[in-house]
């Protein structure tokens, strides 16, 4: 796997076509990283000239602003916006729908202006460019697969169709579950609350939600964001349907499928 | 005894609009309670977005069924309008259907199409009821839809234009008898299309019963109206006039995007860099971050408070609610607006605001509800009416967290994480990019 920072095409006086912004899910959470990995192996099949900011990379804010710590959420930005604009970043590309929202929408006001896509709206461009090819008769041929909209991709940017059309390459049956799209059920994680416990209720919002995923009988959820990741396959384990459903970001489906 | 009629018809109609303007106002004062934030940017999307989702209904039709019986009520609503024009018109002079004669045949249409209106009006409120109180609808019969104070206002208002639909069609139908036994003033039209079906009721009725039937019909359905107006600005059906500037007004950016603080960007990079910060700025000014009360919010967030009807799409919508968690968009939106009303009656008693040691923070919303939202803007996306509940969440969360260190525990370890591992888990800095290495 060839991965360089920045720095590294820096000191070399070289510059990368586009940053990949690896988010805190996929730098640290172990399953997570299996997604950043994958779309590194597919940035490196396709042969595009990607960067990392590595260890200069921090958490964008999003959970602290969205939690109601602004202070926080200001200085984490005004560093990684300090350091993106020394770089003289021009295009990110990230596989968190929470980065991808926070970079594209919330760091211009601050100084920060890239151009930000979406690990899925930047996989359909490859397979339009002709660039990336989904082999014929690969693993998911056939099986039912799912889509689950992240509320950050969906609801929060308008991105519906480009995910669904990366999945259509792959000659599997996409079925949609009762709500989607605009209408899409959240996970439960986003507004920080991936980092305490669900309010007390009747029930958790992701066994909510893996009730609509077993609803279809789709045998694969395709999800874009590591935070929705996390809590449909604990929804799907609680009802002891790990062995038959397997939760995957579009990345990994993607990695597998070349 | 037709100029009394004409000079009681005159106080009372000046009464009604007094009344209706007064409210108006006093809403409007305590709108602009609210702070100041500029929406007028990009007229021509504001513009489109008043032709689509205020005047175009566009939410509405994610259920076909409903949409196209509240356009009844709508349309009804708006073109039965016309005809209390000459109603008016009929009142101030004296004159018994002034445009008849001037309009000939084109009238009999007219009043024809009024009077189907009428008819779909009245169906759909009378579904609408059984919607609300027999199939008991779970959207119109959750949390803070069980108090008796929404309850009562919802069916008032759907009575309200049951009584006044009847009315509208009895008093064509009574006029229709009177025309066929010549009576006097009663000017000779065609049978007018749904009120002809009801005529045959009143049929065996002598002259002077007819008129005393017509009368008081025609004088309940405007007093009625009037009542219904000056009722207007004290319900949930004041969506009928806010959903416009409600539209107007709403904010274009992506939803996904927060509302920046820029007091506390400017404090975050004088800390950063301190050459920049201003040298005579007073050190002992007070900030306060995040809303506590209707005060500390915009302007924009009480008109929505004003403009919410109560349908509850968003609380159907929020993962929160449908997993009974305490939150519900939809008593967010009624609280702001009982808090802002007792705030105005506040000052109505005291020209100005005297303390009341309460706050919308807590004594009408509560931590827990706020805590429960997971920012994902199914509230949002559903609302017919442009009311984002979750920015008045979002305000309230911001004074939690910076005002009250108010946070679970878990978001403190989150927050202290973040600031020095710059990540919201516990792992060192130096590990971010240790996925490369295996």
């Amino acid at each position: 796997m060839t991965v360089r920072t920045y720095a590294e095409f820096q000191a070399n006086n070289e510059t990368p076509e586009i940053l990949f912004w690896v988010g805190c899910a996929g730098s640290f959470d172990a399953r997570a990283q299996k997604v950043t990995k994958a779309f590194v192996e597919i940035l490196n099949h396709v042969g595009t000239k990607f960067a990392i900011l590595g260890k200069e990379e921090g958490c964008t804010g999003d959970p602290a602003r969205r939690a109601g710590n602004e202070f926080l959420f200001q200085m984490m930005a005004y560093n990684n916006i300090q350091l993106m604009n020394m770089y003289g970043v021009q295009k990110i590309v990230t596989t968190c729908p929470h980065c991808f929202n926070t970079l594209k929408n919330e760091y211009p006001e601050l100084g920060g202006n890239y151009e930000v896509i979406s690990h899925a709206v930047y996989l359909q461009q490859l397979i339009n460019e002709g660039k990336l090819k989904t082999k014929d008769g690969g693993e998911f041929k056939g099986k039912k697969i799912t889509y689950h909209d992240s509320c950050y991709l969906g609801r929060a940017n308008n991105i519906y169709e480009a995910p669904r059309e990366v999945l259509q390459t792959l000659d599997a049956e996409l079925v949609e579950m009762k709500r989607c799209k605009t209408n899409g059920l959240c996970c439960g994680a986003g507004g920080a609350q991936m980092f305490k416990e669900d309010e007390p209720g009747s029930i958790r919002i992701n066994m909510e939600r893996a009730k609509d995923v077993l609803e279809t009988g789709a045998t694969v959820v395709a999800s874009n964001c590591p935070f929705c990741l996390t809590m449909l396959s604990d929804g799907v384990k609680n009802n002891e349907k790990e062995d038959e459903i397997q939760v995957l970001d579009i990345a990994e489906i993607i990695a597998k499928s070349i | 005894m037709i100029i009394i009629q004409q000079i009681a018809f005159i106080i009372i109609s000046a009464i009604a609009i007094f009344l209706f303007y007064k409210k108006v106002m006093e809403i409007r004062r305590n709108i602009l309670i609210g702070k100041n934030e500029d929406l007028t940017d990009q007229p021509k999307k504001r513009w489109q977005n008043v032709m689509m989702n205020a005047l175009g209904q566009k939410k509405m039709f994610s259920n076909p069924l409903v949409a196209v019986l509240h356009l009844f009520v709508y349309v009804g609503f708006i073109i039965i309008n016309i005809e209390i024009v000459e109603i008016i018109l009929d009142g101030i002079t004296g004159h018994h259907r002034l445009f008849a004669p001037l309009l000939g045949g084109f009238y009999d249409f007219l009043i024809g199409c009024f009077e189907v209106l009428a008819f779909l009006v009245l169906v759909a409120c009378v579904i609408f009821a059984f919607r609300r109180n027999v199939t008991k609808v779970k959207r119109l019969n959750k949390g803070e839809l069980l108090e008796a104070q929404p309850r009562n206002d919802a069916n008032l208002i759907l009575i309200f234009e049951i009584v006044l639909m009847s009315l509208f069609l009895i008093m064509n139908a009574v006029d229709l008898n009177l025309q066929s036994l010549g009576a006097a003033h009663y000017t000779q039209t065609s049978p007018f299309w749904i009120s002809q079906f009801i005529a045959p009721v009143f049929s065996g009725l002598g002259e002077g019963t007819l008129m005393g039937i017509e009368r008081t019909s025609w004088w309940m359905h405007i007093i009625g109206i009037f009542l219904f107006m000056n009722y207007l600005p004290y319900s949930k059906h004041l969506h009928v006039i806010l959903a416009f500037p409600n539209a107007f007004y709403a904010r274009l950016d992506s939803k996904g995007k927060i509302a920046n603080m820029s007091e506390i960007q400017n404090e975050v990079l004088y800390m950063m860099q301190p050459e920049l910060a201003p040298t005579n700025a007073d050190a002992n000014a007070v900030m306060k971050f995040g809303a506590r009360d209707v005060f500390d919010l915009s302007w924009k967030n009480l008109m929505d408070a004003y403009s919410c009807t109560e349908c509850g799409r968003c609380s159907a919508a929020c993962p929160a609610n449908i997993t009974d968690k305490k939150l519900s968009p939809r008593k967010i939106m009624m609280a702001t607006r009982d808090r802002l009303e007792e705030v105005g009656k506040n000052i109505n008693e005291n020209k100005e605001f005297k303390e009341d040691s309460k706050t919308l923070l807590h004594d009408y919303i509560t931590v827990e509800e706020l805590r429960a939202c997971t920012t994902c803007n199914a509230c949002v996306q559903e609302c017919p009416v442009s009311i984002s509940p979750l920015d008045i969440i979002m305000q309230l969360r911001r004074n939690l967290v910076m005002e009250e260190s108010n946070a679970p525990q878990e978001w403190n370890g989150m927050f202290s994480n973040i600031e020095n591992n710059m990540a919201p888990w516990k792992f060192s800095p130096d590990d971010r990019d240790a996925w490369t290495k295996n």
